[in-house]
Parts: structure tokens; C-alpha cells; sequence
């Protein structure tokens, strides 16, 4: 018998929706017949593009985990010089799309374009996606054990090496897997530095007008790629799940006396902040000043913003209505049923936005023609691509309000409606409210599925940047870059106040005073309210359990 | 305050017979205690009887209504969780007046719980500010508020440091008393079951193994696994033989009211004999003494010590001693039983 049929009825329905771009392009890819499918994919031209969209993930996960990790240990554990300072700058990448960071790099150096200059601008971008988890991990481990290893005679770098490490191993692969999940999805930055990989390949094929079954087949090559990743990122999680903290002492652990190494090593990671930061920061100041003073360039703008903005509110809101029920069916009734709509749910978000676009398009012009030309094709996009994002923000709010204090409200005689107003949604809403930003926030930064479905004559900031920078117009694309950084910032610094420095005067919504003991966040809190905003990103894609996104972040 | 009845009350999770067959009464304005070791189903009970959980099976009545199909907060049940669990986003004040109507609120009835408690002028704190002996004193006042028949408390003291749970009780089992509310309270706690409740009722296995005042069950407990979970046990072979029970102690006294079958009592049948600790009595070997015995090991405990004795045939038993015990380990005592055995 099912707990809660209506709840498990509604994330079904929600499921549902969320997978009809992916049903959808299996139902054409099966229709274009096997003699085509072969055709088209064992080709010479197929085999290099795999070979490169593979040699690129590969050549930047390895890179990021090597940075990520780097950072994360110099800045959690040793006596790093203004390693506050860098614990913020390192996040803060995160922030910066990967087309924005594209035509920062192509509007400063000449000639930058190929496979390792991409490789170099994605890198940057998505450090802190192995950064973020380990920091976190690292904060989070209970110092005590390594306190046990020193007492049993382990000298420190010993008792790291051989407890704190070994837990944080799967925080490290789970960023890494992200990485490489986010490299073969990016169109942005490859398109803009012009490297031809699968996602170029696919959106020049539509984009030229000929051979929509062969995009769809090549995305369908990209779909497995995807899979086999994720079936990589299924299996770290099984074992990562077992490295649960077990209650343990909340104290900050012994950092490691760096030495002779603490500037040089200050110089290494301020270094990588230039290039990531920098950069980007350099190029829109130079070209800002000729973007705006171009005629009627600042009525252009506003208009992208106005409707970057409501399409983003629009996509935030259905996200937010499909996740609900899927995230308290997980969250309430956690069981066979549960775990295959959260498997469904996540499917679609770790595809490329390029192919859930193509296949909308598709869908939209042989199915759904009332909804084609219209914002609510691209509305079903972005929620399709974010569920997961909003499902664990649901999650982590549902915990805010375990089933013990509704129980307790109802054994005092108040009604169902009445708990849920008082209690269950009083709690939960600053979660929600996070969530629907953290959507609202990758929305307006998404950029292919916006290109593919937008409305004729309707631009948003995201397609403007890209359109002025794909004709070498780099003044007339800086506002753009700028007021996207601007909007991303935004609701990023909202995220930090609601989980961090703020709460424990005004919600405590840790899960630690839920259960009735309390959380202390510290001062400190820059570094950890940023990784908390991160974690509930990279949660919400599977990576780490929920709970933990506005946990991190008031741990301090 | 009202009586509550547990009537042949099934409840399986899945494969899992929880609850095989309960049947417990509570009557009116007592405090019964359901003890038992962790897994035995009286979690389930409580939930049972709160409605959180429906029952296979059987019929609750509380106050002589039927609420086994009523819905939780239908019931006038109140409840208080394991881990206090206070509305953390509410104050204390707010936390204790979430049951009652607004005219209730204003009525001072808030502020009388909380004196009950022992928290008079916390209103004002939020959830966070109390220390984790406060926090379970709210939601004793929470639950007491809205004035329940019946109020259900799951090992509410389980995580507090023994001190301040010996204090917390005694208020609580006060405010309960002081509020005329029947109550229910699961333990694995047997001083706490017994220091506290009318009434304990013994569990095991999803069934109740035995009912009554603490005295009772802890002088004539049912069967033997009864006898050694509620305090030191001290269970010997015995023959018995004209009211007297022989066993390696010597001819002892069978206490009245045997709780076992009539056709057990056959005269020079072997059965088994409870004492307890406290009725062994040491003193200083003397040749003459019959019974004496060899200290294996003394747990001094402060206000007694326990001695395990061991017998010249072998058998181990327990003996308390009050104040320091006197006796060292590998030290030769003479044993005297004071008081009569009970047959199993």
C-alpha cells in the first residue's frame, strides 16, 4: 500500500512532464529506423567528435580535481595567509557563466580558440564544483578522528592522509563527476572558443537549417556518453552514502603548519583567482564603456533583462510546482517508489540544456504547436532541466520540519491545514525560497535550450551576449556579460544571507534545532554560506544527501 | 482525565509483528509506565494510542470513547516526543500555546503550565536559548496546555544526564499529578518505570508479559526474564517440600501467592526460586556457619555496593550491601537469606 497515494500521484504527474523532451527524442531517434541511426553514427566525423568532447571532459575533470582539491585543503586546513579571503574567491567562479568566461577570454587574447584553450576557460569555471564539496567535507569531518589517529602514535600529516582523507574521497569524486557531466553539456564557452564537440556539432546542424534527424541521432550518442558518466556518479554515491558523520565534536579541526611553503603557496591560488576572476573582470571593464555608449545599446539591454527576468520567474515557479511533490515523497515517504521518481527526476538535468532544447523543438513543431513560438515550450525546459535542483531544495526544507512536530501539532488537537500553515510551511519556506532563487539564478544563465526555443524576436541577455559575441561585436556584448554576472550575483548574495550569518538571530532552520539541539554558526561563516549555496546546487543534482545544502551552511 | 483502554491491539510492519495482541488498562488519573527493552513494540503502542499509526487490529478507548479510527488530532491525546521536539521557529510561550484557542492563550493557563514545569518567566525564549533539560519541561507544558485526558510520553528523558533526569521526573510526575492527567510513559528505564508510574506494564516481543503497581511486579514478577529485567535477580534451583524451598542458600520461606500453576506445586517437585540482592545478607566468615561463599566481585556503587558471591558448589549470586561493603574481592563471607523466596 502506498503511504501517501495523492502525494505519490502528483510526482508522478510531475515526472511525467518532466521527462517529455527525453521520451520524446527516443520516440523520433526509434522512428528515423537502424539503417539511418547506423549510418549517421558510425561515421569518421562522429568518432572525432566523441574523441573530443571525451579528451576534453577528461583533460578538465582532472584538472579541476587537482585544483579543487588543492584549494579546498590549502584553505580548510592549513595556516594559509588570508585564506578566508580565498575560500570566498574560489567559490565565486561558480557565479561566472562559461560563455561569459568564453568571451571575457575571446575579447582579451587574440586568437583564442581550439581544444586547450576551452579546456583552460572550462577548468576555471568549474573548480569550484570539486572545490565546494571538499571544503565542505573537509570543515566537516569530525576533527576527533583525527584525534584518535594522533593518540594511536599517527604523526599529522599521517592521520590526514589516513581518516580525513579517505572520507572525503567521495565528496571529491562526486565534484569530479559533476565536472565531467558539465563539460560534455557546455555549448557556451566550446562555441565561443570554437572547438568542434558534440554540442557544437549538434546546434550547427539545426542551426544551418539541414538534418534535424541527424542532430537528434548525434544528441543520442551524446545522451549515452552522459549515461555512462552517470552511472559512474550512481555508484560513488552508493559507497559515499556509508561515510555518514556520526554525531562527533563540533569543533573546527587543527589546520597544518604550511612553513616555508605558506607564500609560495598564496601566490599559486591568488594566481588562479586572477585567471579565473580576473579576467572576466578586466575584459567587461574594457569593454563596457564602448558597449553603453553605443546608440540605443541601453533600451536593447533593458529589454533583454525584462525578459530574461520574467522567463526565468516563470521557469523558477513551474520548477518549484513539479519539485514540491516529488520532493516531499521523497523526503516523507522514502521507498522503491520514491527512489525511481528521484532517479527520473535527476535524468533530464544531466542532459545537455542543447538536447532537451532540440527535442522541445522537435516536439513543438510535429506535437505541441499551440505551445511552439511561445515562452512556455522554453518554461518546460527549464524546468525539466532543473527539477533536480528545486527537488532538493524541497527535500532540505522538509527537513526543516520533520514528521515529529507535525505529529506534535496534531496530538494537540489543531487540524491538518492548520499544522501545515503553522508548522510545516513556516518551516520549510526559507528552504523553498532558496530553491526557487537557485533556480530562478541557473535559469537566467542558461543559455542553449534559451537559444533553440526563445520566441522569435524575443532575446534575453543570455542570447544577446552570445549573438554580438559570435560576430566579434565585444563591445556591444560587454552590458550583456556585465548584467548577467549582476542577476547571477543577486540572488546568490540573497542565497547567503538566508542560510548563513543571519539565521541564528532570526529562523533557526538547521536541522540540528529541529531536533532540538542547538546549532552555534559562527563569524566566520563567508566560506561555508557560499559552499552552502553550492552544496545545494550540486545536492540537488544527487551528489550529496539532502539536508546538507542549508546544514553546510550555518555550521561554520 | 479519563481511563484509557488497549484492547488485543495487533499492528505489523510488513513481515514484522510489532504489536502481537496488546491488551493494557490505565485507569483514570494514573501514571502507567510500558517498559521494555528497545524493539519490544512499545514505541509502536504509543503511536498506536496517539493515532499516528493505525492498528490491524483490536480497540483504543480513551476516557470510554472508541478512537481507534479517529484521527490524531481528534483524539485529545497530547503527546511528548523523545526528543522534546519544540517548534523551533516558535518561542516558548508560543510553543506551549499552540493548543489552545486564543481566548485560552490570554487566559493565564500558558503561564500556569510553565510554573508546573518549574519554567515561570521563560516565555519570552526561543527553543534554541534552553538547555536540552528545559526544552523537554516545554513540551511536557505544551503537551499538559490544552488540559488532554490522556498524555503519552516516549522516553522523554532518554538524553539527559542522570542528575537532571532524576529532578526533571519528580517535576514532571508533579505537574501530571498537580494537572489530574492520566499518562502513559515508555521507558527502557526500569528506575524510571519504576520510580515514576502506578502502574508498570512489562513488554516483550510485541506483548505484554505483565501488569501492575512496581511493587508488585517487582516482587512477584511473572517469569524469570521478568525477574532479571526488572532489577538484580538472584534465580536458584529449589525443591519444594512443605512450604519450604530447598536450595543451595539453604531452607528458605516461599512467600504467598505463588504466581505459578497449582499443579507446579506439587509437593518435591524441582522448580526455580526468586531472591533478591538486597534479601542476601553477608557477615564475616565464621567456621560454624553453613553457607558461606568467596567474593568474586564488588561494583560499589556508593549509597551499596553489589557482590557477586560465589558458592561453595559453583553458583554465583548477587548480594547488596548498603554503604561501603566491607568485603574484598577473594575474601571468604558467610551468607544468611533474610526474608521469604519467591517460586517461578
Amino acid at each position: 500500500m502506498l503511504p501517501h497515494p495523492a502525494l505519490a500521484l502528483l510526482a508522478s504527474a510531475a515526472i511525467v512532464v518532466a521527462l517529455i523532451p527525453l521520451v520524446y527524442l527516443a520516440v523520433r531517434v526509434a522512428g528515423a529506423g537502424w539503417q539511418r541511426i547506423v549510418d549517421e553514427i558510425f561515421t569518421a566525423r562522429t568518432a572525432v567528435l566523441a574523441g573530443r568532447s571525451i579528451g576534453l571532459a577528461a583533460v578538465v575533470t582532472l584538472a579541476c580535481v587537482v585544483l579543487g582539491v588543492g584549494s579546498a585543503f590549502l584553505v580548510t586546513r592549513t595556516d594559509l595567509p588570508g585564506r578566508r579571503v580565498f575560500g570566498v574567491l574560489a567559490a565565486l567562479p561558480l557565479a561566472i557563466p562559461t560563455y561569459v568566461a568564453g568571451f571575457a577570454w575571446v575579447s582579451t587574447v587574440d586568437n583564442f580558440a581550439g581544444f586547450w584553450d576551452a579546456a583552460l576557460v572550462l577548468v576555471l569555471c568549474s573548480y569550484p564544483y570539486v572545490y565546494l564539496p571538499t571544503a565542505a567535507a573537509l570543515t566537516g569531518a569530525d576533527p576527533a578522528q583525527e584525534e584518535v589517529a594522533r593518540s594511536l602514535g599517527d604523526g599529522p600529516w599521517r592521520a590526514f592522509m589516513r581518516t580525513t582523507l579517505r572520507q572525503i574521497r567521495p565528496a571529491v569524486v562526486a565534484g569530479g563527476l559533476l565536472v565531467a557531466l558539465y563539460v560534455l553539456s557546455d555549448f557556451g564557452a566550446v562555441s565561443i572558443v570554437r572547438v568542434d564537440v558534440f554540442t557544437r556539432a549538434i546546434f550547427t546542424s539545426i542551426n544551418l537549417g539541414f538534418d534535424k534527424t541527424g542532430a537528434l541521432v548525434l544528441a543520442t550518442v551524446l545522451v549515452a556518453l552522459t549515461a555512462a558518466v552517470l552511472v559512474g556518479e550512481v555508484l560513488t554515491r552508493q559507497r559515499g552514502a556509508r561515510y555518514a558523520r556520526l554525531s562527533g565534536a563540533g569543533r573546527p579541526p587543527a589546520r597544518i603548519g604550511l612553513g616555508r611553503l605558506r607564500w609560495p603557496a598564496a601566490g599559486l591560488i591568488a594566481a588562479v583567482a586572477a585567471l579565473a576572476l580576473g579576467v572576466p573582470a578586466m575584459s567587461l571593464l574594457r569593454w563596457v564603456a564602448a558597449g553603453v555608449s553605443r546608440p540605443g545599446s541601453l533600451a536593447e539591454v533593458a529589454v533583454a533583462a525584462g525578459n530574461t527576468l520574467w522567463v526565468s520567474a516563470l521557469g523558477a515557479l513551474l520548477t518549484l510546482l513539479l519539485a514540491l511533490p516529488v520532493g516531499l515523497l521523497l523526503a516523507r515517504a522514502p521507498g522503491p517508489l520514491a527512489t525511481v521518481v528521484d532517479r527520473l527526476a535527476y535524468l533530464p538535468h544531466a542532459l545537455p540544456g542543447l538536447v532537451i532544447g532540440l527535442s522541445l523543438v522537435s516536439f513543438g513543431t510535429t506535437v505541441a504547436f499551440a505551445l511552439y513560438q511561445t515562452v512556455w515550450l522554453l518554461v518546460l525546459a527549464y524546468s525539466t532541466l532543473f527539477l533536480p535542483l528545486a527537488v532538493g531544495a524541497v527535500g532540505a526544507a522538509a527537513a526543516q520540519a520533520p514528521p515529529a512536530l507535525e505529529e506534535v501539532a496534531k496530538s494537540l488537537g489543531r487540524g491538518p491545514m492548520y499544522v501545515l500553515r503553522t508548522i510545516t510551511l513556516r518551516l520549510t519556506a526559507p528552504g523553498l525560497g532558496a530553491g526557487a532563487a537557485l533556480v530562478f539564478l541557473t535559469c537566467v544563465k542558461e543559455l542553449p535550450a534559451t537559444l533553440l526555443l526563445r520566441p522569435t524576436n524575443m532575446d534575453t541577455l543570455a542570447t544577446e551576449l552570445w549573438t554580438h559575441t559570435s560576430f566579434g561585436a565585444y563591445a556591444a556584448a560587454a552590458p550583456y556579460a556585465l548584467l548577467l554576472v549582476l542577476v547571477a550575483a543577486v540572488p546568490t548574495w540573497w542565497l547567503s544571507t538566508r542560510t548563513g550569518v543571519s539565521t541564528r538571530a532570526r529562523l533557526p532552520i538547521t536541522t540540528g534545532v529541529a531536533a532540538g539541539v542547538p546549532v552555534e554558526a559562527s563569524a566566520g561563516t563567508d566560506l561555508s554560506t557560499t559552499a552552502g549555496i553550492a552544496s545545494a546546487e550540486i545536492a540537488s543534482a544527487g551528489m550529496v544527501t539532502p539536508g546538507t545544502s542549508t546544514g553546510a551552511g550555518t555550521r561554520g | 482525565m479519563a481511563e484509557l483502554v488497549v484492547r488485543d491491539v495487533h499492528k505489523a510492519f510488513g513481515p514484522v509483528r510489532a504489536l502481537a495482541g496488546v491488551s493494557l488498562t490505565v485507569p483514570a488519573g494514573s501514571l502507567a509506565a510500558v517498559l521494555g527493552p528497545s524493539g519490544c513494540g512499545k514505541t509502536t503502542l504509543l503511536r498506536c494510542i496517539a493515532g499516528f499509526e493505525r492498528v490491524d487490529s483490536g480497540e483504543i478507548l480513551v476516557g470510554g470513547r472508541v478512537v481507534t479510527s479517529v484521527a490524531p488530532h481528534r483524539r485529545r491525546v497530547a503527546v511528548v516526543p523523545q526528543e522534546a521536539a519544540l517548534f523551533p521557529h516558535l518561542s516558548v510561550f508560543e510553543n506551549v500555546a499552540y493548543g489552545l484557542s486564543r481566548a485560552e492563550r490570554r487566559s493565564g493557563r500558558v503561564e500556569t503550565v510553565l510554573s508546573l514545569v518549574g519554567l515561570a518567566g521563560y516565555e519570552a525564549r526561543m527553543p534554541h536559548q534552553l538547555s536540552g533539560g528545559q526544552q523537554h519541561r516545554v513540551a511536557v507544558a505544551r503537551a499538559l496546555a490544552p488540559r488532554p485526558p490522556l498524555v503519552l510520553l516516549d522516553e522523554p528523558f532518554g538524553s539527559l544526564d542522570a542528575a537532571l533526569r532524576a529532578d526533571i521526573r519528580r517535576d514532571v510526575r508533579e505537574a501530571l499529578r498537580a494537572d489530574g492527567a492520566t499518562a502513559v510513559l515508555v521507558t527502557h528505564d526500569q528506575g524510571e518505570a519504576l520510580s515514576m508510574a502506578d502502574e508498570v506494564a512489562v513488554m516483550r516481543s510485541g506483548q505484554i508479559i505483565q501488569c501492575g503497581p512496581p511493587e508488585a511486579v517487582y516482587s512477584a514478577p511473572a517469569d524469570p526474564w521478568v525477574a532479571s529485567f526488572i532489577g538484580e535477580a538472584v534465580l536458584l534451583p529449589a525443591v519444594v517440600t512443605d512450604g519450604l524451598a530447598r536450595t543451595v542458600l539453604g531452607d528458605l520461606p516461599l512467600a504467598s501467592a505463588p504466581v505459578r500453576k497449582a499443579e507446579d506445586a506439587v509437593s518435591g517437585e524441582a522448580g526455580m526460586v526468586l531472591l533478591r540482592p538486597e534479601q542476601l545478607e553477608i557477615m564475616p566468615a565464621k567456621a560454624t556457619d553453613r553457607i558461606r561463599a568467596t567474593v568474586s566481585r564488588v561494583d560499589f556503587h556508593g549509597h551499596d555496593a553489589l557482590l557477586s558471591l560465589r558458592l561453595a558448589d559453583g553458583t554465583t549470586v548477587a548480594a547488596r550491601v548498603l554503604g561501603p561493603a566491607g568485603a574484598v574481592v577473594g575474601g571468604e563471607v558467610s551468607v544468611r537469606v533474610r526474608g521469604a523466596a519467591r517460586p517461578l
